[in-house]
């Protein structure tokens, strides 16, 4: 089986500065994959890049079957990949329902609208006429989650998608993720809680220094050689 | 020590919703309060309110003593109050040492020199001294919380309020930030810490205070408000 999304021999830059060295990536159609590293392993750039907020050379990213490299980020979402930014970025001129309604833009058909968005995170439901901004960080991290899957992408990236999140929530987030998979859904998870993501991952990539230092399925890496994975040989 | 901030029933509503209810709070000079509480609950806004982000609508707010509910934030920073933000705001445009000087300059009022030799010291308390010449925009995220967490402390605060900065940190990295927070309380600074990551605020915490609905749900020493059956209910999410 072919991969539904693959990257080979990718690299980043910020200007003079090479951020991802030669990334080889494969996600399947229906598996849940994580991404794990240090803050500054590159795992946010390969996200941007991947998504179209960086430039990638076509054949670099290839998505069902199609080079995507480089694509405007627009374009991408229209094939079918959403992402849970780093940081949240609601519009906060726009309601919480507008800010979901947003993710619908590309109006791709799907079992995702925002009374089932309401139903995964029944806190937004009564907030739904506030300005985005209005909301506690938490919330506003359900809005973007919603957001993502308003758009029915085949494949969600979810960067950092419990940060703000009560224990309560993430864990009610984890448990409904299987059900979304059943529907179809193939999702990228970067999480810095290594233990989660073996839980709730098939496989592992871990990056460090721009570079994958370690991949495998998630039940059969130890914890030894994912922390030399994460800090190198010498300070592991 | 003596109390250092006294909330008394403090109350802020958004339109009909009460996000703040009632609420009163004493916090000892030298102590660490974690503030843990379901997403919504009020966390954010009781900070803003001591910092006079937001205007309280009723209660008193005391800052060593003195009623500061009505003093615009930039007095009660002057006065000791400094804080963290969820999401690091650093001009993205200036260097890190420029962004520390700002906080230095115009939140502790101190002058030139003594603000380049103040941050210079924390530069290298905090881990960014090899990134003082980097613009903040450039930071990763762990530099980036590590720079709000300087600028600060830049102010001086003798009460330092933190909202979530162990979040989407590594356990490795979750450590370093607990060993820099309590070379920080070492030093007689006051803190109030809003964490979900909770293996890092109790490790630090004199005591606990849980919230929810904006009112007080649960307090007291670490151990036992992470076995209180209702906070776990509410807001840790394990079956007692």
């Amino acid at each position: 089986m072919s991969a539904l999304l693959a990257t080979h021999g990718l690299a980043a830059f910020y200007g003079d500065f090479q951020a991802l060295f030669g990334i080889d990536f494969a996600i399947h159609a229906g598996e849940a994959v994580g991404i794990i590293g240090a803050n500054g392993a590159g795992k946010s750039t390969f996200l941007k890049t991947v998504t179209g907020l960086l430039p990638a050379a076509p054949e670099r990213i290839v998505f069902d079957g199609r080079p995507i490299g480089g694509l405007p980020a627009a374009a991408i979402v229209r094939r079918g990949i959403a992402m849970v930014p780093e940081g949240r970025r609601l519009f906060p001129s726009l309601s919480v329902e507008e800010n979901l309604l947003i993710g619908g833009y590309a109006k791709r058909a799907g079992p995702w609208t925002p009374a089932r968005v309401y139903e995964l995170f029944p806190a937004l439901r009564e907030l739904r006429a506030l300005p985005g901004n209005a909301l506690s960080g938490g919330q506003q991290q359900m809005v973007a989650i919603g957001r993502a899957l308003l758009a029915n992408p085949r494949l969600l990236i979810c960067d950092e998608i419990s940060l703000g999140l009560s224990p309560l929530v993430v864990q009610g987030l984890y448990q409904t993720l299987p059900a979304m998979m059943r529907e179809g859904l193939t999702v990228i998870i970067v999480e810095q809680d290594v233990g989660l993501a073996q839980r709730t991952t098939s496989r592992l990539y871990c990056f460090q220094e721009g570079r994958v230092s370690l991949q495998g399925a998630s039940s059969e890496l130890t914890r030894t050689a994912i922390s030399a994975a994460y800090f190198g040989s010498t300070a592991a | 020590m003596g109390a250092i901030l006294e909330l008394a029933g403090v109350r802020k509503s958004f339109g009909a919703l009460r996000v703040v209810d009632d609420l009163s709070l004493t916090v000892a000079g030298g102590e660490l309060v974690g503030i843990i509480g379901p997403n919504g609950a009020g966390k954010t806004t009781l900070f803003n309110l001591v910092t006079g982000d937001l205007r309280a609508d009723a209660g008193s707010i005391r800052f060593l003593g003195a009623e500061i509910r009505a003093a615009p934030p930039h007095e009660r920073c002057r006065r000791g109050i400094g804080r963290s933000y969820q999401i690091p705001q650093p001009f993205g445009d200036m260097t890190v040492f420029e962004n520390l000087l700002v906080a230095a300059t115009f939140g502790a009022s101190m002058s030139e020199g003594d603000a380049n030799a103040a941050c210079a010291e924390l530069l290298d308390r905090t881990g960014l001294a090899r990134h003082a010449n980097a613009l903040a925009g450039r930071l990763t995220l762990l530099e980036r919380k590590r720079l709000e967490l300087a600028r600060a402390l830049a102010t001086r605060p003798k009460l330092l309020l933190l909202d979530e900065i162990a979040g989407g940190l590594t356990e490795h990295e979750a450590r370093e930030l607990v060993a820099l927070i309590r070379a920080i309380k070492a030093t007689g600074t006051t803190m109030v810490w809003i964490e979900h990551v909770m293996h890092a605020l109790v490790a630090v915490a004199d005591r606990i205070v849980a919230i929810n609905f904006g009112a007080k749900l649960a307090e007291g020493p670490p151990e036992a408000v992470m076995v209180d059956p209702e906070v776990r209910r509410v807001y840790l999410g394990i079956e007692v």
